[in-house]
C-alpha cells in the first residue's frame, strides 16, 4: 500500500473497525447483563413504574382526581376503594401515587443528564488537556464537592425559589463534581493508551480525537455513574420537596406527601408509608441495573 | 496487634514530618473555606429580596427601604461585601438573626453540640455495621453471605433517611412505644434517630470496605505472608485491611459530610435540636444571614473533618505522607 | 533406600488439578522429586509448565477453590505435608519450608516496615520476646547486605533488588529446612541479579539449606544448583545430577532448550527456537505432551504415554524413543 492510500483525511473516524469493536462491545455487556439477576429484576420493577405512571398521567385528570378536595372522603384507610387510603382532603393516594412518579423520574432523568453535560464535557477537557486547565477545572470541583451536597442543593432552591426547574437544576450542580472527576479519570487513562498516540501520528485533530477515540472508550464508567446518580438525584429531590423547597403543593411529589403525611402519622401512618414505598421501589430498581451494568462492564470486579 | 518498637509511630521520630504533613494540609484549608464561603454568600445573594425586605415588611416605601440599604452598607458592590462579612467571621462576627436577635455564630455554636453528637453516635453505628459486614462479604465472595450483604447495601442506599426515620418512628415509637420520637430529653432519644443517620452511611461504607478488601485480597504480600506461617484470620485482620483501610476512610470522611447534611432531613423528622433544623428553621422565617451562616460553618466543619481524615491516612499509610513532606 | 537419610524432600506422584467453569486444567500430572539435604535443585520450564503450581503445593498455598491436590505424597524430612493440619501447616510455613516470590515489586506489604515484616517471621516461629525479634530482624537485613539502620524504613524506599534482598531475609530468618525460590531474579536488572544470585549462594551454604530455584534460565541452573529437574506440561520428562542433563542430555525438548540459548561464539548463527506451542492444559495430547512439536516423534509417540526411564543412578527421562537401543538425539555429549 502505498503511503498515501494509508492515510486518511483528518477529521475522518480514523477507523470504522472502532465502531466495530463498540458494537460487538456493547453486545457483550448486554448478554452479561441479562445473566445478571438484579439487573434483570430492576429492569422489571422500573419499566412498570414507568408504564404506570405515564398511564395515569395520560388518563387521569389532575385537577378532578389529583388535587380535588373531597372532605367526605378524608383520612381514610386503604380500602378496595382506595387502595392506598386518602389524605387529609379526601383526595386518593393511590392515584395520586402514580402520577407523582412523574416527578421523580423526571427530575432524577433530567437532573442527571445536567450533571452529566456539564461535568463530563469539564472533565474531559481537563483530561485531556491537563496542565492549568485541568487544575483550575479541578480545583473548581473540588471546592463544590466540599460542601455538603444536600446544604449547597438547600442553598440553590432557598435561593431561587421552590419549583420543579429550580430542581432540577440544584439537583444537577450538586453532582457536577463526581462526573467531572469520573469523566477525566476516564479520559486519562485511554488518553495515555497507544492508539490515541497512532492517531496522533497519521495526522487526526485533537477534537477528532477527543470525540472519536476517547469519548467511546471512557463510556463505561460514566455510563455507570449515571446510573447510580438516578437514585440518589431522585432521593435529593424527594428530600429537598419534603423540607418545601421543591415541587409545591398541591402537586402529589413523593416527598411534598411524605411532609403532609407526617402531620398525621399518629393515627394515619398509611400516609407516610406508601409514597415512601414508591421512592425506594424507583431507586432500588435503579440501582439494581446500575449494579449489574457496573458487574457486566468490568467482569473482574466481580469474581 | 503488635509491632516493633519504632514501628508504632514512625511519626515520633526525629524528624517531625508529621507536624510538617499537619502544617500543610492545614493551610491547604484556607483557600477552600474562602472559596466555599464566596459561593454561599453569592448564591444567597443572587435571591431576590434581601434582610431589608424582610424586616421592613410591606409597610416601608421603597425610598425608606433605599434608606436602610444604604445605611446597612446592601448597596456596596459583591466583593466588598463579601469581605466585610469574613472580616467579620474571623471576629466570630456573622449578622444577627433577624429572628432571635442574637449573634448568628453564637446561635450556631450553641446548636452545633447536639448535631455533632448525632453525627458521631450514627458514625459508630454506621462503621459497627458495615465494617465487619463489608470484610465478611469480601472474604466470602460469591457464597450467600455475599450476595445478601451487597442486597442489604443496596437497599441501604435506596432508602430516603427521612423516609427510614418516619417508618422507624411508626414501628418503634408509636406501635411498640419503645423509643421517643421528638427531641433528645432522655438518653434513649438519640437511638432512633442514631440509627436513620448511621444507616443511611452504612450502605456505602459496607459496599467501598468490600470492595477494597477485594482489591487488596489478591495482593501478592498476603502469599508472602501465609508462606511466612501467618495464621488466616490475622492475614486478613491485619496484613489485609490495614491496606484495605485507605479507601474506608475516605468514605467515612465524605460520609460524614454527607451525614451532616442528611442530619438536615434526619434532625427535621425528630426534631432534634441540632444545626441541620436550625436551617430549616432558618429558611422557613426567610433568615437569610442564619442560612447563610450556618451553611458556611457547617461546610467548614465538614472540611475539618476530612482534614481529619487526611492526617489519619498519613498513619496508615506511609507512602501518602512521604508524597507530602519532600 | 540408605539414602532416605539424606533426603529432605520426597514427592512422589503429585498430581494437582485445577478446576475451573470451563474444564479441568491438569497442571501438575503426576511427579516425584528427591532433593538431598543442602542440595539445590533446579526447576526449569517454559511458563505454564506447573513449576510454580508445584511450589505452591509444596507449601499448601494453591487457591483451594479451584486448586485440588488430587494424589501424592510429599515429605518434608519424613513428615507428610499433605496429611497436616492447616495449623500445624502454619507451624511449618516460614520455618522448615520457606519460599520466595517472583515479583519483589509487590511481595512485600507496603504498610508496614521491613522489619517489622521480618521480626514478624521470627516472632510466630520462635518463643522470643518482641524486642529480641527485632534485634534478630536487624540481624538478618545486615546478612542480606542491608544496614541494620533502615529496618524502621518502608518497602517504597528500597529499590527492587534490596526489596528481594528483604524478601530473601524475611525467607531465612528462622533456618529453614527448604527454600523455594521461584524465579527470584526475573524482575531484577541482569546486573543486580548477579547480586542477589551470589547473596543466596552464601546464604545457601552458611544455613545449609536445601533449595528449589525455578527458573527459565539455564545459566542460573548451571550456577547455582546441583540437580535439574525439566518440567513440560505438568510433568517431569528428564531430571538428573547437573552433569547428566546438562552434558549428558537424553530428552530432545532439553535439547530444544539448550539449542534456542543463542551462541555466543557464532553471533551470525540464526536463533533456533523450539517450533510450536506448548499444548492447552484442559486438552492435553493422549500420548507424550511434547510429541506435536517433537522433531524425533514418531507415531506411537502420539499415542502411548512414556513412562520413567532410568539411564543411570541419577538420570531419568521420559521419552518413548528410548525403547529402541540406539535411539539418540542430535546434541553430543560432553565429557
Amino acid at each position: 500500500m502505498s503511503a498515501k492510500q494509508a492515510s486518511p483525511k483528518p477529521n475522518q473516524p480514523v477507523s470504522k473497525k472502532t465502531n466495530n469493536r463498540n458494537r460487538s462491545q456493547f453486545a457483550e455487556i448486554m448478554r452479561n447483563l441479562k445473566r445478571n439477576k438484579g439487573a434483570v429484576i430492576g429492569i422489571c420493577i422500573i419499566a412498570l413504574i414507568v408504564v404506570l405512571t405515564v398511564i395515569t398521567n395520560l388518563t387521569v385528570d389532575y385537577n378532578e382526581k389529583i388535587i380535588r378536595q373531597v372532605a367526605s372522603e378524608r383520612l381514610q384507610k386503604p380500602s378496595t376503594e382506595h387502595p392506598f387510603g386518602t389524605d387529609q382532603y379526601g383526595r386518593d393516594i393511590f392515584l395520586r401515587v402514580l402520577y407523582g412518579g412523574r416527578y421523580s423520574l423526571l427530575v432524577g432523568i433530567v437532573a442527571v443528564m445536567v450533571s452529566l453535560s456539564i461535568g463530563g464535557v469539564l472533565g474531559i477537557i481537563a483530561g485531556y488537556f491537563g496542565g492549568l486547565t485541568e487544575s483550575i477545572i479541578m480545583r473548581t470541583c473540588d471546592i463544590f464537592s466540599s460542601i455538603p451536597s444536600m446544604l449547597l442543593a438547600i442553598c440553590i432552591s432557598t435561593a431561587f425559589g421552590a419549583n420543579i426547574f429550580i430542581l432540577m437544576i440544584s439537583v444537577g450542580v450538586v453532582t457536577v463534581p463526581a462526573f467531572a472527576r469520573v469523566a477525566r479519570a476516564s479520559v486519562m487513562t485511554v488518553r495515555d493508551q497507544e492508539f490515541i498516540e497512532a492517531a496522533r501520528a497519521i495526522g487526526a485533530s485533537r477534537f477528532s480525537i477527543m470525540f472519536t477515540h476517547i469519548l467511546p472508550n471512557s463510556l463505561a464508567p460514566i455510563i455507570v455513574q449515571v446510573t447510580m446518580r438516578v437514585g440518589s438525584a431522585i432521593i435529593t429531590a424527594a428530600s429537598l420537596s419534603f423540607l418545601g423547597l421543591g415541587v409545591p403543593a398541591p402537586a402529589p411529589e413523593w416527598g411534598a406527601m411524605l411532609s403532609e403525611g407526617r402531620s398525621f402519622i399518629r393515627n394515619y401512618s398509611y400516609m407516610t408509608m406508601f409514597p415512601g414505598l414508591a421512592i425506594v421501589l424507583t431507586v432500588l430498581s435503579i440501582n439494581l441495573i446500575g449494579d449489574g451494568l457496573r458487574d457486566a462492564m468490568d467482569p473482574k470486579l466481580k469474581r | 496487634m503488635h509491632s516493633g518498637p519504632l514501628d508504632l509511630c514512625p511519626s515520633l521520630n526525629p524528624g517531625g514530618s508529621m507536624h510538617k504533613y499537619i502544617i500543610s494540609r492545614l493551610l491547604s484549608l484556607i483557600p477552600v473555606i474562602l472559596a466555599v464561603s464566596f459561593i454561599v454568600f453569592f448564591i444567597v445573594d443572587l435571591a431576590p429580596g434581601d434582610v431589608v425586605d424582610i424586616i421592613a415588611g410591606t409597610e416601608v416605601s421603597v425610598a425608606d427601604k433605599a434608606v436602610m440599604r444604604e445605611e446597612m452598607g446592601l448597596n456596596k458592590p459583591l466583593l466588598v461585601r463579601y469581605f466585610r462579612y469574613m472580616g467579620g467571621m474571623l471576629r466570630g462576627d456573622m449578622g444577627i438573626s433577624y429572628v432571635t436577635n442574637k449573634n448568628v455564630f453564637d446561635i450556631y455554636m450553641s446548636r452545633l453540640p447536639a448535631t455533632l453528637l448525632l453525627a458521631s453516635v450514627g458514625t459508630i453505628v454506621a462503621l459497627a455495621i458495615a465494617i465487619p459486614l463489608g470484610i465478611t462479604a469480601a472474604v466470602h465472595q460469591n457464597t450467600w453471605l455475599d450476595s445478601s450483604s451487597m442486597v442489604i447495601g443496596l437497599l441501604g442506599l435506596s432508602i430516603p433517611t427521612f423516609w427510614l426515620g418516619l417508618m422507624l418512628i411508626i414501628v418503634f415509637s408509636l406501635k411498640l412505644g419503645l423509643f421517643p420520637s421528638i427531641g433528645n430529653q432522655t438518653l434513649l432519644s438519640i437511638v432512633l434517630p442514631a440509627i436513620t443517620v448511621g444507616s443511611g452511611q452504612a450502605a456505602l461504607t459496607m459496599r467501598t470496605t468490600r470492595s477494597s478488601m477485594l482489591e487488596v485480597i489478591r495482593q501478592d504480600y498476603l502469599s508472602t505472608a501465609r508462606a511466612k506461617g501467618v495464621p488466616e484470620k490475622v492475614v486478613i485482620r491485619k496484613h489485609a485491611f490495614k491496606n484495605a483501610l485507605i479507601p474506608i476512610l475516605t468514605v467515612i470522611g465524605t460520609q460524614f459530610g454527607v451525614a451532616l447534611g442528611g442530619a438536615v432531613m434526619t434532625e427535621t423528622v425528630f426534631a432534634w435540636p441540632g444545626v441541620g433544623r436550625l436551617l430549616v428553621d432558618s429558611i422557613s422565617n426567610r433568615d437569610t444571614l442564619m442560612v447563610t451562616g450556618s451553611i458556611i460553618l457547617t461546610t467548614i466543619l465538614s472540611s475539618i473533618v476530612m482534614l481529619l481524615i487526611d492526617i489519619a491516612y498519613a498513619f496508615v499509610d506511609p507512602r501518602i505522607k512521604a508524597r507530602y513532606v519532600k | 533406600m540408605d539414602m532416605s537419610l539424606d533426603i529432605i524432600l520426597n514427592v512422589k506422584n503429585l498430581v494437582v488439578h485445577y478446576e475451573t467453569e470451563s474444564g479441568t486444567v491438569e497442571a501438575v500430572g503426576g511427579i516425584d522429586i528427591a532433593l538431598k539435604k543442602k542440595h539445590a535443585l533446579g526447576l526449569v520450564g517454559e511458563t505454564g509448565a506447573g513449576k510454580t503450581t508445584t511450589a505452591r503445593a509444596l507449601l499448601r498455598l494453591i487457591p483451594d477453590p479451584p486448586g485440588v491436590v488430587k494424589s501424592g505424597v510429599i515429605e518434608l524430612d519424613g513428615d507428610d505435608i499433605l496429611k497436616k493440619s492447616v495449623r500445624e501447616l502454619e507451624t511449618i510455613r516460614g520455618k522448615d519450608i520457606s519460599m520466595i516470590f517472583q515479583d519483589p515489586m509487590t511481595a512485600l506489604n507496603p504498610v508496614f516496615t521491613v522489619g517489622e515484616q521480618i521480626a514478624e517471621s521470627i516472632r510466630l516461629h520462635e518463643s522470643v520476646s518482641n524486642k529480641e525479634a527485632y534485634e534478630r530482624a536487624k540481624k538478618m537485613l545486615e546478612l542480606v547486605g542491608i544496614p541494620g539502620f533502615r529496618a524502621v524504613e518502608y518497602p517504597h524506599q528500597f529499590s527492587g533488588g534490596m526489596k528481594q534482598r528483604v524478601v530473601i531475609a524475611i525467607a531465612l530468618a528462622c533456618h529453614t529446612k527448604l527454600l523455594i525460590a521461584d524465579e527470584p531474579t526475573t524482575a531484577l536488572d541482569v546486573t543486580i541479579q548477579a547480586q542477589v544470585l551470589e547473596l543466596m549462594k552464601r546464604l545457601k551454604n552458611e544455613y545449609e539449606t536445601a533449595m528449589i530455584m525455578i527458573t527459565h534460565d539455564l545459566g542460573i541452573v548451571a550456577d547455582m544448583c546441583d540437580e535439574v529437574a525439566v518440567m513440560y506440561a505438568g510433568r517431569i520428562i528428564e531430571k538428573g545430577t547437573l552433569e547428566d542433563v546438562f552434558n549428558h542430555t537424553r530428552h530432545p525438548y532439553t535439547e530444544g532448550l539448550f539449542n534456542s540459548l543463542p551462541n555466543i561464539e557464532d553471533r551470525k548463527a540464526k536463533l533456533k527456537p523450539i517450533p510450536g506451542l506448548m499444548p492447552d492444559p484442559t486438552a492435553l495430547p493422549e500420548g507424550c505432551a511434547f510429541s506435536p512439536r517433537c522433531p524425533y516423534a514418531k507415531e506411537l509417540c502420539g499415542k502411548k504415554r512414556p513412562q520413567p526411564r532410568w539411564i543411570s543412578d541419577t538420570h531419568m527421562v521420559e521419552c518413548l524413543r528410548y525403547e529402541e537401543p540406539v535411539f539418540r538425539i542430535v546434541r553430543e555429549d560432553i565429557n
